[in-house]
């Protein structure tokens, strides 16, 4: 341990911590900007500098550790004036207005700004050049906006392992972002809107569809249905002020009614539809490999996260035949909401408009994928983020944390616990497993609670294995069978683990792939910041949905059971292949 | 250090892809040595006068960087280059002197007679623009070059006469300037 006084507190902290984490300990609270919980400390800002006695010069506490006997003073007359005017130099090449911009209120310039009593910008400077790139139906990039923090690099090259954002050019002339100051279409960009979600300035967010949802919503001659991806229940709240991990599920579905939505639906229903598709999927390329009746490829990977995919097309185009050819649930309700729905209610599909509310960004590219138009008009029209569905409830002065709960309309509105937890890293394989097992052994999984704990919580890489044993009769090639399951989340994990795997180090039959850490409660368009702290609560929200329901296989979802009865017939059948699958293209990596 | 024979021709004028093979040589021989990048870019403009995309593509895949990486290397040192030279090159003084006595419109006509900016060259690779330190000839200002020829005291609305000579003298198949 070591012993310090920050601002006359004496302070015992371990060895190697920083002067910043020391402080905050003591519930001192220095200013920062380019740091970020979990993510970076790289000292390149300067805003969180203090006062070392005896040092030549202020120190940036984020990165300088903590030293006995250092006396350190965080308000310093000096400490202060050199964070005045990092800040005022900051603003100084910004140009935006606060008013008018996403971040409003939300915006961490904004906010060091005012805690620092900045009061005018005394270097009225010459500004940096403008680039404003919405090449992408997923995000936007302002560089006016940008501060240099390189949050954004450091979670797309590290977190992400894509690399498609690095600072181009030099001096004032800087710019972060793609290739050249180009733009985000340009390069090997997976729309996983990790940036966005780190962002702390309005230089990169969501590409906003708000407008387009209000004109659909104001169309009479229109059908509007809105589907609500199972992370979003978990983190709506906290656009509203609530507790991270606050479940708002029947809130959620009151506000969208009282937006004018014509039916407000589930995607946990179509996460049961790929429970039901996928783990056929697996069972019969399991089949097909263990009898040798055909060349399948194993480990078969899962299909939900359109960053995933796109990245998988980019960097591993020789592993396509790998992933589930199941369409991630969003696409599923989209084709089934403009086939089997519409047919239901006398529509046609161009007659109507499916919204998505996605934690997502790359969701708004994977909707307008051509591949995504089964049902002969594009299948999802819109997809917003938590993000964008918070301003609109704000904008429709809906009082949300006082909303009664409502009820999701019936026929493909209702979900089961296995298609809630699809919203953490391992819900999918858990999902899966849940339905495959008992399928094959005609009993329940055998593990607490129906949880598979090994592959749960916030480790990058986790697996798990089971052996099959009495097994019915039609799968009694699986007997003995040991199958062995791993699963990734954040795009780096997911690569470290694809090269093991290439590299012969490790096997396995099923992997669950998601892009972002944590799965889609940490999705790219969920309430900014996401910490690890902010995951643990939200995961722990959606297994708390999950056991408080007395359905939780997806297999034993009544409207399944339904819209298999009148409408696919069986898993993988012929309607299934039209509607529910899909295939993949592949790309190079620059 | 490179053997030319395993699939390069060594003609004058090579090809693009011949080039590009020549690069891949490169390439085959620095991948695995740790911090190979600027190396190996030094070696490819030195292969293609300028760096073009599609060698940055090509040096991005072989030692496995991002494009965005490789580029922010690119555009961060001031030796390297994207854009082709051309067979001559305008330098225009932006020394003391000249800056203050019209270089900047001096310049200014340069770009709008040419329809290029300071480091690229023009489409026909005839002439690349750059901007130079004194030339010497301060009493005479402002000052610009083409390859060795200096000329002085240029008013910026001259600057047409001059390149259409240049043309008329260097490039006379074609006459008139770009
Ligand atoms: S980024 Fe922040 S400071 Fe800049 S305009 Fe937006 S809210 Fe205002
Ligand atoms: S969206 Fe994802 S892949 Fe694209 S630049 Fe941002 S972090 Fe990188
Ligand atoms: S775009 Fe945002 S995250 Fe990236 S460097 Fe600029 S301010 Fe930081
Ligand atoms: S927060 Fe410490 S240098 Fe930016
Ligand atoms: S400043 Fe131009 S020649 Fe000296």
């Amino acid at each position: 341990m070591v012993k310090l006084t920050i601002d006359n507190e004496v302070v015992e902290v371990a060895e190697g911590t920083t002067i910043l984490a020391a402080a905050r300990r003591a519930g001192i609270r220095i200013p920062t900007l380019c740091y970020l919980e979990d993510v970076q400390a790289i000292g390149a800002c300067r805003v969180c500098m203090v006062e070392v006695e005896g040092a030549r010069s202020l120190v940036a506490s984020c990165v300088a550790p903590v030293s006995e006997g250092m006396v350190v003073h965080t308000n310093s007359k000096k400490a202060r004036a050199a964070r005045k005017m990092v800040v005022e130099l900051i603003l100084s090449d910004h140009t935006g207005d606060c008013q008018v911009c996403d971040r409003n209120d939300d915006c961490e310039l904004q906010a060091l700004a005012s805690d620092l009593g900045i009061r005018d910008i005394s270097y009225p400077g010459e500004k940096s050049k403008r680039i404003v790139d919405d090449s992408t139906p997923a995000l936007v990039r302002d560089t006016a906006k940008c501060v240099l923090c390189r949050r954004c690099i450091t979670v797309c090259a590290d977190t992400q392992s894509v690399g498609g954002i690095f600072p181009q050019g030099r001096g004032f002339a800087t710019v972060i972002g793609p290739a050249f100051a180009g733009d985000l279409d340009d390069i090997v960009c997976v729309q996983c809107g990790q940036c966005a979600a780190v962002c702390p300035v309005g230089a990169i967010s969501e590409r906003d569809h708000v407008q387009e949802v209000w004109g659909a919503l104001d169309d009479p001659t229109k059908t509007v249905v809105v589907q609500t991806a199972p992370a979003i229940r978990a983190a709506l709240g906290e656009c509203f002020g609530l507790e991270p991990g606050t479940l708002v599920t029947g809130r959620m579905v009151t506000a969208l009614r009282r937006l004018g939505f014509d039916a407000v639906f589930d995607t946990n229903f179509a996460a049961d539809l790929t429970i039901m598709e996928e783990g056929h999927e697996l069972l019969t390329r399991l089949k097909e490999a263990l009898t040798g009746e055909g060349d399948v490829a194993l480990p078969m990977f899962t299909s939900c996260s359109p960053g995933w995919i796109k990245y998988i097309e980019y960097f591993y185009p020789d592993m396509l035949d790998n992933l589930s050819t199941c369409k991630s649930p969003q696409q599923m309700f989209g084709a089934i909401a403009k086939t089997y729905y519409a047919q239901k209610i006398g529509k046609k599909p161009e007659d109507m408009i499916v919204v998505s509310i996605m934690p997502c960004t790359a969701k708004k590219y994977e909707a307008q994928r051509p591949e995504m138009r089964d049902s002969g008009v594009q299948d999802v029209d819109y997809v917003l983020t938590t993000r964008e569905l918070g301003r609109m409830i704000t904008e429709a002065g809906i009082d949300f944390v006082n909303l009664p709960d409502g009820k999701q309309d019936s026929p493909i509105g209702l979900g089961s616990g296995a298609a809630d937890i699809f919203a953490n890293t391992g819900g999918v394989m858990e999902a899966a497993l849940r339905t495959a097992w008992e399928v094959v052994t005609g009993r329940e999984l055998p593990f607490d609670n129906l949880h598979v704990t090994p592959v749960a919580g916030l480790d990058g890489i986790k697996e798990a294995s089971a052996t099959f044993t009495d097994c019915q009769p039609e799968w009694s090639f699986l007997e003995g069978v040991t199958a062995k399951v791993a699963v990734a989340h954040g795009l780096g994990n997911a690569r470290e683990l694809i090269e093991k795997i290439r590299a012969g180090e490790a096997a396995y039959h099923f992997i669950e792939i998601m892009t972002c850490p944590g799965g889609c409660i940490g999705g790219g368009g969920q309430p900014r910041m996401t910490t690890d702290a902010i995951r643990k609560k939200r995961i722990e929200a959606i297994y708390k949905e999950d056991e408080g329901k007395t359905l939780r296989k997806s297999h034993m979802n009544p409207e399944i059971t339904q819209v298999y009865e009148e409408f696919l017939g069986a898993p993988l059948g012929e309607l299934s292949h039209k509607l529910l699958h899909t295939k993949y293209t592949p790309r190079t990596k620059v | 250090m490179v053997d030319k024979t395993l699939c390069c021709s060594g003609t004058e004028e090579a090809s693009e892809e011949e080039l590009l093979c020549r690069l891949d040589e490169v390439i085959e021989e620095y991948k695995d040595k740790p911090g190979s990048l600027i190396p190996v870019l030094q070696l490819a403009q030195a292969i293609f006068g300028y760096l073009p995309e599609s060698a940055l593509k090509r040096v991005a895949l072989g030692l496995d960087k991002s494009y965005s990486e490789v580029a922010g290397v690119v555009s961060f040192y001031a030796f390297f280059s994207t854009n082709p030279k051309g067979r001559q090159t305008i330098r225009v003084c932006m020394g003391t002197a000249c800056y203050v006595r019209g270089g900047k419109q001096l310049l200014e006509a340069l770009k709008d007679k040419l329809k290029i900016e300071v480091g690229e060259s023009t489409p026909d690779r005839e002439l690349s623009l750059e901007v130079a330190r004194c030339f010497g000839a301060c009493g005479l200002a402002p000052t610009m070059s083409i390859g060795e020829e200096v000329y002085k005291r240029v008013r910026p609305a001259k600057v047409g006469e001059i390149i259409d000579e240049y043309y008329k003298k260097h490039v006379s198949a074609k006459g008139e300037a770009v």
